[in-house]
C-alpha cells in the first residue's frame, strides 16, 4: 500500500506528472476574479471566501482524470487490479496521492491568494481548516467520477459534469464556515458537517470508485 | 414472489405493457386533461395570488413527479445491480428523460409564478436551488448513458452514479437548507396536511397529479418498450457484423 | 368560457405554454424514436429469418 503511494507520488512529481498546473490554476483564477468584479476592497473581501473556494475545488477537478486515465492507457492498472491488493485499497491510495499532490499544495497557497482578496482577518484560520478537512472530499469524490469515466475516450468534460453536483455539499459547508469565521459567528455546525461528509466520502466512495473500476476493467 | 419477478421479463414485459399501455395512456391524457382543464376553467382565484394560483396545477404535480422519478431510478437501479433485470435498468434510462423534462417544468412553471409574486424570477432559495441541483444530477446520469457504448457496462456505472448520486442529492438539499432559508411554502399538496389548501383548489390539483403520474407511467413504459427493442436490433446488429 | 385571469394572463398562459410544449416534446420525441426503433427492428428481424 505504501510503496503503491510512493509510486503514484513519485510519478505525479516528475516531469510531465502535472504537478503544480492546479496551483497555477487556483492563481490565475484568483488573479482573474479582481478584474472581474472590480477593484473594490469591500466587495472582494465579501465574496473572497466564496473564491477561494470555488477556485481550490476547480484547481482540484483539473488534475483529476490523471489519478487512473495514464495507469489505465499503458494497461498497468489491470495489473494493479489483479495484483493482491484489494482494488478499494488502491484507489484509496490513489486519492490520497491526488489529494498530496494537488490539494495539500492548495492548502498552502490559500491564504496568501486570500491576502489578494483581502479576506478577513479571522477567517483564515477558518479557511486553512476547511480546506484541510474538504480537500481530501474533493479527491475521494473526484477519484469516484475518474473511476467511472476511466474507460471513456473522451471522459474529461463528462466527468466534470458528473463531479462538479457532488462536490456542492462541500463547497456550501467549507464556504459557509470561512464565512461565519470572517464575521465572528459560530462555525461548529457547518464544520462538523463538513467533517461528516469528508469523512463519509473517505469511508466509502473507495467501494464505489473500486466497483465501477472492475465494471469497466471486464 | 417468482410471480413478481415474472413480470420483469422481457418478453412478458413486452406482452402486458402491449395490452396496459394504450388504456394507461388514454387514462392519463384523459386526467391530465381533466385535472387542468378544470383548474384553468372552472376554479376561482385565491384572493392573495390572484389567477396565478392556476399555475400550481402544473407547478406542484411535476415537481412531484421530478423527485419521485429519481427515486424510481434508483430502486430499478439497486435491482438490476443486486437481481440483474435488464428490464429494470432500462426502465431506469427510460425514466430520466422524463424527469428530467419534468424538473424543467417544475422550475420554468416556479420562476413564472415567482416574478409577479415574490417580484423575482429567481431566487437562491433551498427549494428552488435543490430542483437546479436535480436538473443537474438527470444531465449528469442522460450524459454519462450516451457516452459509454457497452450496453451493460453503461447499465452497471448509470447505477452506480443513480446510487451515489441519491446519497449527494439528499446531502445537496440539507446542505443548501441550512446555506440559505427560504421564501418557498412548506408542501403544499400532502395528503396530511389537506387543510392547508380549500377543497375547490385541492379535488382539482389531485386530479391533476393522478393525470401527471399516469402521464410519467406511460412515457416510462413506452420508452422502456423502446428501449428494449433497441437492445435486440443491437445485439443483432452485433451478431450480423461478426457473421458477415 | 374563458376565464378572466386579470393581470397575471400573461404569466399563467406562459406556465402553461412551456409546460405543453415541453411534454409535447418529449411525448413526440418518444413516439418518434418508438416507431423508428420498432421498424429498424422488424426489417432486422426479416433478415435473420431470411438469411437463416
Amino acid at each position: 500500500m505504501i510503496r503503491l503511494l510512493m509510486r503514484d507520488l513519485i510519478l505525479a512529481l516528475r516531469a510531465g506528472g502535472g504537478f503544480g498546473l492546479g496551483l497555477g490554476f487556483f492563481l490565475i483564477l484568483v488573479t482573474l476574479v479582481p478584474f472581474g468584479v472590480g477593484p473594490d476592497s469591500e466587495r472582494l473581501s465579501a465574496i473572497a471566501p466564496g473564491v477561494l473556494w470555488v477556485g481550490a475545488l476547480l484547481a482540484c477537478l483539473l488534475s483529476l482524470d490523471r489519478i487512473f486515465a495514464l495507469d489505465y492507457e499503458d494497461g498497468s492498472l489491470d495489473l494493479l487490479a489483479t495484483a493482491p491488493v484489494p482494488l478499494e485499497g488502491l484507489v484509496a491510495m490513489k486519492a490520497l496521492a491526488h489529494w498530496i499532490t494537488t490539494g495539500l499544495p492548495l492548502v498552502v497557497a490559500a491564504p496568501m491568494l486570500g491576502v489578494l482578496l483581502h479576506l478577513d482577518g479571522a477567517a483564515y484560520t477558518w479557511l486553512i481548516v476547511t480546506l484541510l478537512i474538504g480537500t481530501p472530499a474533493l479527491s475521494f469524490i473526484g477519484a469516484f467520477g475518474a473511476a467511472i469515466t476511466v474507460g471513456l475516450k473522451r471522459g474529461g468534460l463528462l466527468m466534470s459534469l458528473l463531479v462538479l453536483p457532488l462536490y456542492i455539499p462541500t463547497l456550501i459547508f467549507g464556504a459557509e464556515v470561512v464565512r461565519r469565521g470572517a464575521q465572528g459567528f459560530d462555525v461548529m455546525t457547518p464544520l462538523l458537517m463538513q467533517g461528516g461528509i469528508s469523512a463519509g466520502a473517505i469511508a466509502l466512495l473507495p467501494f464505489a470508485a473500486a466497483a465501477a473500476i472492475r465494471i469497466s476493467l471486464r | 414472489m417468482a410471480s413478481l419477478w415474472e413480470w420483469a421479463n422481457p418478453r412478458k414485459f413486452m406482452t402486458w405493457t402491449d395490452k396496459a399501455l394504450p388504456v394507461i395512456s388514454i387514462f392519463a391524457a384523459v386526467l391530465f386533461l381533466a385535472g387542468l382543464i378544470w383548474g384553468f376553467f372552472f376554479t376561482p382565484d385565491d384572493y392573495r395570488q390572484g389567477a396565478t394560483v392556476k399555475i400550481f396545477y402544473i407547478h406542484v404535480p411535476s415537481a412531484m413527479i421530478a423527485i419521485n422519478a429519481w427515486l424510481m431510478m434508483l430502486i430499478a437501479s439497486l435491482i438490476w445491480l443486486i437481481r440483474r433485470h435488464h428490464v429494470s435498468v432500462l426502465a431506469a434510462k427510460a425514466a430520466a428523460p422524463v424527469g428530467m423534462v419534468m424538473t424543467l417544468i417544475a422550475l420554468a412553471s416556479g420562476a413564472i409564478w415567482g416574478k409577479p409574486m415574490w417580484g423575482t424570477y429567481w431566487e437562491w432559495d433551498p427549494r428552488l436551488t435543490s430542483f437546479l441541483i436535480l436538473f443537474l444530477f438527470y444531465v449528469g446520469y442522460l450524459a454519462l448513458w450516451e457516452a459509454i457504448e457497452d450496453p451493460d457496462t453503461a447499465a452497471d456505472l448509470t447505477s452506480v452514479l443513480c446510487l451515489v448520486g441519491s446519497v449527494f442529492a439528499v446531502l445537496s438539499r440539507y446542505a443548501v437548507n441550512f446555506w440559505n432559508q427560504g421564501l418557498h411554502q412548506g408542501a403544499s399538496l400532502s395528503l396530511d396536511k389537506a387543510e392547508n389548501v380549500a377543497d375547490v383548489f385541492w379535488y382539482p390539483a389531485l386530479v391533476a397529479l393522478a393525470g401527471f403520474v399516469l402521464l410519467f407511467l406511460a412515457l416510462v413504459l413506452l420508452r422502456t418498450r423502446t428501449e428494449i427493442r433497441a437492445r435486440r436490433l443491437h445485439a443483432i446488429e452485433m451478431r450480423e457484423r461478426v457473421q458477415g | 368560457m374563458m376565464p378572466d385571469l386579470g393581470k397575471y394572463a400573461g404569466d399563467v398562459f406562459a406556465a402553461y405554454g412551456i409546460t405543453f410544449v415541453l411534454l409535447g416534446g418529449l411525448i413526440a420525441l418518444s413516439l418518434i424514436r418508438a416507431a423508428r426503433i420498432k421498424k429498424r427492428l422488424q426489417a432486422a428481424e426479416e433478415r435473420r429469418k431470411t438469411n437463416g
